[in-house]
């Protein structure tokens, strides 16, 4: 008690600010949430267990993680080197292309769905290129990470940019006089500064892609047990007013992200205390 | 003060000569995605009719989206003075899950409620270059068929108990029925979630070889894409779709709009009405009209769902629920 006292004096406001941080989240997160498992709470362990581990909604959480974890991945590499360029760097068109990155936030999603198959499809731009070769991309689980990977480009890029930002060239240059090469600077001194802002990104992106819907269902053929997605299974479940079914679905969800969520947290954690000592 | 008070008298006075004059109601038609110009042609109809009849000015509202969709809409508190969906099943939800009308709907009204109807047919590419003339030959090597899945589409479950009230006439058992719906769906590239999102695949992206949709939607995609030349093929057998209308009756009684959302119905049945319903390539339900405009609409064997199915029911739990017919078809 005297320590939380103590915490009083320190930073004034803190019971106001945390009430208020409490019922917001309350409102906005948990209330929600909580009517998601309220609903499954009704259902018996039998009909829970045959509504989320058919071999169908299985197939669809093996395309659904999949995909997602491996659009994070290409989109934490490629977006480290467009935060890298358009911080460090000073061209012609910069703002131009610094205002790109954004545009997979602003743009409804089915907007991209429905751009993605035009260009992809095998009449579209790419795919009349593509499909003669072998490379079918729309309608197929390739097209689902495409897509994945274009809606979570930003979120990579907007957490690393003010990390960036702050990291000062000096200490390349103390790096490269102290005769470190090129790829030991980047390796001992840059990484590891950059890899708690890297790791959020990556988790940001990660979530997201897990739960995009709109993007995704125009680009993905919607075939059972190959190219059916998670959230897609949820619509079809409500489609049929099986409201429970498609809560049980949506609480495994739910949970399996948490966790994931959680574990990158404790990561960032580790890592922020194992490089700044 | 003076002047306030005569200020007030005057808005007062003007208040009670227009709620006097004519009332202005509203109505919410809820309905699902093809119907969109349908409505959008029917509703200044029936506004001058109600107009003519009882001087009031009605103003109709329009929502369209899926089927299933637009009933969840409705069943979770959507004010809907009138659903128009495109089939029973849905209608039907409302009263199992929401109670907001009274089970024996659909004989409320002329025509199982349903003031037009369709049927499913084939929409080809220019030329027919696969020869396909009726089912038998979607289920072909090398023949590629689109239709949109129907576990998400109203129309999708159409395509399907049209193909399978086919296979079963053919084979004369529904095992037989089963695995040439099965060997049709091998011949799927692309499951869309809905009717609309089938014909873009079909149309815009070029895939397949044959469109499996409702008949007003291939007049309407043959009129939207003239320069494509596609055909519509109609096979030898299909299935009847009635798209039934309904009153929400708890929706109406709170609001009051009861006699204008009946009559607007009604509507739906007469000769003006029917007339509209032609122009957008749907089956009129008046024997009178459908003589008139008879060659407009190719003649074919149109099985029922009650007949061939036992009823929307029915046919959802056999087919479509999960673990269903369909879902065996795609299990491994």
């Amino acid at each position: 008690m005297s320590l939380l006292r103590k915490q009083h004096s320190v930073l004034p406001g803190f019971g106001l600010s945390l009430g208020f941080t409490l019922a917001y989240l309350g409102l906005i997160v948990l209330v929600p949430l909580s009517a998601a498992f309220l609903k499954t709470a009704g259902m018996s362990w039998a009909d829970f267990v045959a509504a989320v581990a058919s071999p169908r909604v299985m197939a669809a959480y093996r395309l659904s993680f999949f995909a997602s974890l491996a659009a994070a991945s290409v989109n934490a590499f490629f977006g480290l080197i467009v935060a890298w360029v358009l911080v460090r760097y000073a061209f012609p068109g910069k703002r131009i292309l610094d205002a790109l990155v954004d545009l997979p936030f602003a743009l409804p999603t089915a907007v991209a769905g429905i751009a993605l198959t035009a260009i992809y499809a095998k009449n579209g731009w790419l795919g009349q290129w593509l499909e003669p070769q072998g490379v079918k991309i729309a309608f197929t689980e390739i097209g689902v990470f495409v897509a994945l990977t274009f809606i979570g480009l930003p979120f990579v890029v907007r957490t690393l940019q003010p990390v960036l930002e702050e990291l000062q060239p000096e200490l390349e240059e103390a790096a490269a006089s102290l005769g470190a090469n090129r790829w030991q600077t980047i390796a001992r001194v840059l990484l590891p500064e950059l890899f708690p802002a890297l790791l959020t990104g990556f988790a940001l992106s990660f979530a997201r892609a897990l739960g995009e819907y709109g993007s995704v269902v125009f680009i993905s053929g919607n075939m059972p047990m190959r190219t059916e997605i998670v959230p897609l299974l949820i619509i079809t479940k409500l489609e049929q007013y099986d409201y429970r079914g498609a809560t049980a679905i949506a609480v495994v969800m739910l949970t399996a992200s948490f966790g994931l969520l959680l574990l990158i947290n404790l990561i960032q954690k580790w890592s922020r205390r194992h490089h700044r000592v | 003060m003076k002047k306030l008070f005569s200020f007030s008298i005057a808005l007062f006075a003007f208040f009670f000569i227009a709620s006097s004059s004519a009332k202005t109601i509203e109505l919410l038609n809820v309905s699902y995605d093809p119907t969109r110009e349908f409505y959008a042609d029917l509703n200044p109809a029936f506004a001058a009719h109600w107009k003519a009849q009882t001087g009031d000015i009605v103003v109709i509202k329009q929502s369209h989206g899926g089927s299933g969709k637009q009933a969840r809409g409705v069943i979770d508190g959507l004010q809907a003075d009138v659903v128009t969906l495109a089939l029973a099943a849905d209608i039907d939800a409302l009263h199992e899950h929401a109670q907001l009308i009274a089970s024996d709907w659909q004989k409320r009204l002329p025509g199982n409620a349903s003031p037009y109807t369709s049927t499913i047919v084939f929409l080809v590419r220019k030329g027919n270059p696969k020869a396909i003339k009726d089912w038998g030959d979607l289920v072909k090597p090398g023949v590629s068929v689109i239709t949109p899945n129907p576990k998400t589409s109203g129309g999708a479950r159409w395509n399907y108990l049209a193909a399978w009230a086919y296979a079963r006439r053919r084979a004369g058992n529904e095992a037989g029925a089963q695995k040439f719906v099965a060997n049709l769906f091998k011949n799927v590239p692309v499951l869309d979630s809905g009717a609309r999102g089938s014909t873009t695949t079909f149309a815009q992206r070029g895939i397949g070889d044959v469109l499996l949709t409702w008949e007003n939607e291939a007049h309407l995609a043959q009129k939207e894409f003239l320069t494509e030349g596609y055909e519509i093929v109609v096979p030898s057998l299909s299935i009847l779709a009635e798209p039934p209308v309904c009153l929400v009756d708890k929706n109406v009684k709170k609001k009051g709009t009861q006699a204008v959302a009946q009559a607007y119905l009604e509507y739906l049945f007469s000769d003006e009405a029917q007339r509209i319903a032609v122009r957008h390539f749907y089956r009129p339900s008046s024997p009178v009209i459908a003589l008139k405009y008879a060659q407009h609409f190719p003649q074919l064997e149109l099985v029922t769902i009650d007949a061939a199915f036992g009823g929307w029911t029915q046919a959802q739990k056999t087919h479509f629920a999960d673990g269903g017919v369909f879902d065996q078809i795609y299990a491994r």
